[in-house]
């Protein structure tokens, strides 16, 4: 008797040797299947796929045509865009956005100053960068930089003119006493003990004279480079007060926008604290402020400030026609963000309260340390949709008389130098690409945050 | 402290009793000459009138006026702060002091001149409402539209007009009103009605944007009155007189034909009404608180009336504007300035 092995076993059906692997069917992977899945996956998914399909085919082809294809990219003034003058019919004219494009950033901004306008982009653009890009280090200093030092050179810069001279001169001095003070406290720490903890104090003392403070020192070394550029610059090209009545263009909606995000956020924190406080005064006044603001549209909050205004207040007393908007626009926006903070806040369960008590701490560190940055955390989304809904507001000074970017671009439409059949249609597309990069821009950017920090809740 | 809650509620006092608010202070004129700055409260852009260029200056017609008053008061006429004013809010602007004038296409009228507190201090465009129709309907006057459809624009004036129009000519027509000036000229480019009726200035703007403007003509008649011009807060005669002699000035120099270009001749003329102007006689500057040489200044850096007009709005202009109306009275026009003396 033998043993029955596979090898001997002549009637059984065994597989002896592994099949190749075949390809899924096409019904399963590939192309046709994706078009399966996402497009054609029932009745109604296929309709609209064909609707879309359909607009898609129908319009895009005129708009690459008029936009790309038939489109004047060169030329001096409006004779370059006529179908008449150039013998073929004209799409998209160009050649007007290129030639008021510089107006479209700047505004009536005098040319000769237009240096220090980009001196204030470059600054922001670093600050953003250093902020938001993940990997920038130092954040503290960046935040220092960012919320004190671009405010303070955007004021100097933009505004110039003898006040902002003896702002800056005035600031070159604290800084060099501050200085000064620190650079005699890295060899005399002890003269720190007013302000300072013994147990901080031990620290410092601990260390080499050359590392004591550094945090300080190096704010204010930071401090002491900005200014001294701005005052070097002052004195070699000199800082004429340029009026705010000039500000336009993309300057102004990246001020009312940034000005607007940077103050409604924290006021908005406050406001809603306020509003879940226990202490009955601090409690009414933020609801009334929170209702009041919401109950009134931006555009009479504009019209109040830039019209009314000046019927209440001396005219030596009444504030400049630009600061009004920013600060009306930033209270608002404070408003709805406070809402929005308030929703975090009530999401925050019991526990982490009590949790956060139990261990000791006070009103502030359990609000800074426990609630806020959970709370914060779960609102994102809310507060970019303020964001967002804030820079597209601002075109909203146009009413007021302000030259924004739209505004801009709709002065120029008037222009009988550009007065063509398609100028409108070419502006306006302009403006549309602007707003879209920049909203899009800020959403992927809150996209990208809410997935770095739910990290930890991921499933 | 108590010096500035008295200051800011007598301010407060004075500028909600429009007008006056200045006449204690020494006058506009004092308080702009020691701002050195004159605040101009322009429109929001109107081609030919007012407008931003290329590097953000503003130029225009209107425009003009405030630069010719920065010039005779500071012999520069860039010190001006323009302020764009919508439609809206130009008189609260104005009567609240936080304009020193107001030159944007304002229309002189009774009610604006009374009972809001202001002085239109002269007419420096007369406009009117006229129509635009295509050349191939072969129309030259406005009383051959006999059953035409008209676009024009909904709830405004121009609407009112042509009914009065027609009305009172006993003709036959229709309108197609729009609810903003884009749609309306679409609209008549495509075709929907003959002819199209706006201000007959904003007709040669829009004009420009037609495919083929050459196709369409502007009717000569004018069916209403739309004397524009510049305006001042009542409470200030003295500042009032500035405003209106420098347009005279500017019209007296037209008239004598003293221009930018022959300016310096002119100071050597003997004719005495020229040296008059030109402050060589007299001392008509200083009586309004001006230089002697004040018209000297406007024509230097500004020009005559005649040379803005073409520069602005007239044939050196996209714009091509004939002088119509706004001519001298010495050629058939309407603009006629009161002689300095």
């Amino acid at each position: 008797m033998t043993d029955a092995t596979i090898e001997n076993a002549p009637y059984a059906f065994v597989r002896k040797e592994t099949l190749p692997q075949e390809s899924p069917p096409l019904s399963v992977a590939g192309p046709l299947a994706w078009i399966r899945a996402n497009l054609f996956s029932g009745p109604v998914n296929s309709l609209m796929t064909l609707v879309c399909v359909y607009i898609v085919v129908t319009s895009v082809p005129d708009l690459v045509r008029f936009y790309l294809i038939d489109a004047v990219w060169s030329g001096a003034n409006r004779d370059a865009c006529l179908a008449d003058k150039v013998g073929r019919p004209v799409g998209a004219c160009w050649a007007y956005i290129a030639d008021r494009f510089q107006y479209f950033i700047y505004g009536s901004y005098p040319i000769p100053q237009r240096w220090r306008v980009n001196i204030v982009f470059a600054m922001f653009a670093l600050g953003i960068v250093w902020l938001l890009w993940d990997r920038m280090p130092l954040k503290k200093v960046g935040f220092f930089f960012f919320f004190v030092l671009l405010p303070i050179s955007a004021y100097l810069l933009l505004l110039g003119g003898p006040a902002a001279e003896g702002f800056l001169r005035t600031l070159l001095i604290l800084t060099f006493a501050l200085m000064a003070i620190y650079l005699v406290l890295s060899f005399v720490p002890g003269l720190a003990r007013f302000w300072i903890g013994p147990a901080f104090l031990a620290v410092e003392e601990a260390l080499p004279p050359w590392k004591r403070f550094y945090r300080v020192k190096r704010l204010i070394l930071l401090s002491l480079v900005v200014l001294g550029v701005i005052a070097i610059l002052a004195d070699s090209a000199g800082l004429p007060r340029v009026d705010t009545g000039l500000w336009g263009g993309m300057v102004v909606t990246f001020l009312i926008s940034a000005v607007g995000i940077v103050f409604s956020l924290p006021l908005g924190v406050m406001l809603a604290l306020g509003r879940r406080s226990r202490l009955p005064i601090i409690q009414f006044l933020s609801v009334v402020f929170i209702e009041f603001v919401r109950g009134v549209p931006l555009i009479t909050v504009l019209f109040m400030a830039n019209t009314m205004l000046p019927l209440f207040v001396p005219q030596e007393y009444s504030p400049d026609r630009l600061l009004r908007p920013l600060v009306g626009v930033a209270l608002f926006a404070a408003a709805y963000m406070a809402e929005v903070i308030r929703g975090g806040l009530q999401a925050i369960p019991k526990g982490q309260y009590e949790g956060a008590m139990s261990l000791g701490l006070g009103y502030w560190s359990m609000m800074r340390l426990i609630i806020l940055p959970q709370a914060l955390r779960i609102v994102i989304p809310g507060i970019v949709n303020t964001f967002i809904g804030l820079f597209k507001d601002s075109t909203l000074v146009t009413i007021v008389g302000i030259f924004d970017f739209l505004r801009t671009i709709e002065a120029t439409l008037v222009d009988p130098t550009w007065a063509t059949p398609t100028t409108r249609a070419t502006g306006y597309a302009f403006a549309a690409v602007f707003y879209f990069l920049c909203c899009w821009g800020m959403s992927r950017y809150s996209i990208a945050v809410e997935q770095r920090l739910a990290a930890g809740q991921r499933r | 402290m108590n010096t500035f809650l008295a200051a800011a509620l007598a301010g407060a006092a004075m500028a909600v009793s429009v007008g006056g608010a200045q006449a204690q202070t020494g006058g506009l004129l004092a308080t702009i000459k020691s701002k050195g700055v004159l605040t101009c409260g322009v429109g929001p852009g109107l081609a030919g009138f007012g407008i931003p260029d290329q590097a953000g200056n503003w130029t225009g017609l209107d425009v003009d006026l405030c630069r010719a008053l920065s010039a005779a008061i500071f012999n520069d006429p860039t010190k001006i702060k323009f302020i764009p004013l919508s439609s809206k809010d130009r008189f609260t602007a104005l009567q609240s002091g936080e304009v020193d004038l107001l030159s944007r296409t304002t229309t002189w009228t009774m009610s604006r001149d009374t009972s809001l507190g202001l002085n239109f201090a002269g007419v420096n465009y007369y406009d009117g409402q006229g129509f635009m129709v295509r050349k191939k309907l072969g129309v030259d006057s406005a009383i051959k539209l006999a059953g035409a459809s008209i676009c024009t624009e909904q709830g405004t004036t121009t609407e009112l007009n042509v009914a009065d129009y027609f009305r009172s000519n006993k003709l036959k027509y229709e309108v197609v009103a729009f609810a903003s000036s884009v749609e309306t000229i679409a609209a008549y480019e495509s075709g929907r009605c003959d002819a199209y009726t706006t201000d007959s200035s904003g007709l040669y703007a829009q004009r420009l944007k037609l495919a083929v403007p050459a196709d369409h003509i502007v009717l000569p008649d004018i069916i209403s009155k739309e004397p524009l011009g510049p305006v001042v807060r009542h409470g200030d005669d003295n500042w009032f007189d500035v405003v209106k002699w420098t347009h005279n000035a500017m019209l007296n120099a037209e008239e004598l034909g003293v221009t930018k270009a022959n300016l310096d001749e002119m100071l050597k003329s003997e004719n005495p009404e020229i040296k008059r102007l030109l402050g060589t006689e007299g001392k008509f500057g200083e009586a309004i608180g001006l230089t002697n040489d004040w018209a000297v200044r406007i024509i230097k850096h500004v020009g005559n009336y005649g040379e803005s007009f073409e520069r602005n709005v007239g044939m050196a202009s996209q714009l091509k504007i004939a002088r119509g109306l706004n001519a001298l009275w010495t050629k058939g026009g309407l603009q006629y300035a009161a002689p300095i003396r």
